[in-house]
């Protein structure tokens, strides 16, 4: 089972200018709430970021975690841009 | 996925306007973040339709691939993929969600 700081790892090896907080929310590896912001979602909708995310967490999403509850934006960001 | 696969879910998402693909019923939810979204959707008041991927392990499978989405629960309004549990969340509450319905001409 991943532990946050894995997962964490995992997400700044993609975004590696990101502000990434990561919490095991059941303290069993398989469900984590995390927060991203990196100016690599500039400009991108809400399910681009979080494909960006689930896509640097790779076969981990698929397999060793169940449930990932996810914030993202890019920083101080005035305004989310829609999603389509 | 085959192309059956692909055309069924196709039909699905054209045969209604909000569909919740999802853990379990809109009566028993069976995860805590697809009843998550059923709440919303009654909040909005709209009528909506739910398909539960536990009875349905190919579409559970396929679903993912044609969304390019890892997890459910799965929105779809007008046909089109709006998110899983965080966005919806973060949808209902700017008022965002509420345009999109709009939009697709349930609310």
């Amino acid at each position: 089972m991943p532990s946050p700081e894995s997962v964490r790892s995992r997400i700044l090896a993609a975004f590696p200018d990101a502000r990434v907080e990561v919490t095991d929310l059941t303290g069993t590896g398989d469900h984590f709430q995390a927060l991203v912001v990196t100016s690599a979602f500039a400009g991108r909708t809400r399910v681009e970021q979080h494909k960006m995310v689930y896509a640097a967490l790779g076969e981990l999403m698929a397999s060793a975690i169940h449930a990932l509850a996810l914030t993202t934006r890019p920083p101080e960001a005035p305004a989310q841009p829609k999603d389509p | 996925m085959a192309e059956d696969t692909r055309t069924r879910i196709e039909q699905l998402i054209a045969s209604s306007k909000v569909l919740l693909f999802m853990k379990g019923t809109k009566q028993l939810p069976a995860c805590g973040f697809s009843n998550a979204v059923v709440q919303i959707l009654k909040k909005e008041g709209v009528p909506f339709e739910t398909f539960n991927i536990l009875g349905d392990p190919e579409m559970r499978q396929a679903l993912k691939e044609y969304s390019h989405w890892p997890t459910y629960p799965q929105l779809y309004v007008g046909g089109k993929f709006v998110g899983g549990c965080d966005i919806v969340s973060e949808m209902h509450e700017s008022g965002e969600l509420a345009q999109q319905l709009r939009a697709a001409g349930v609310k």
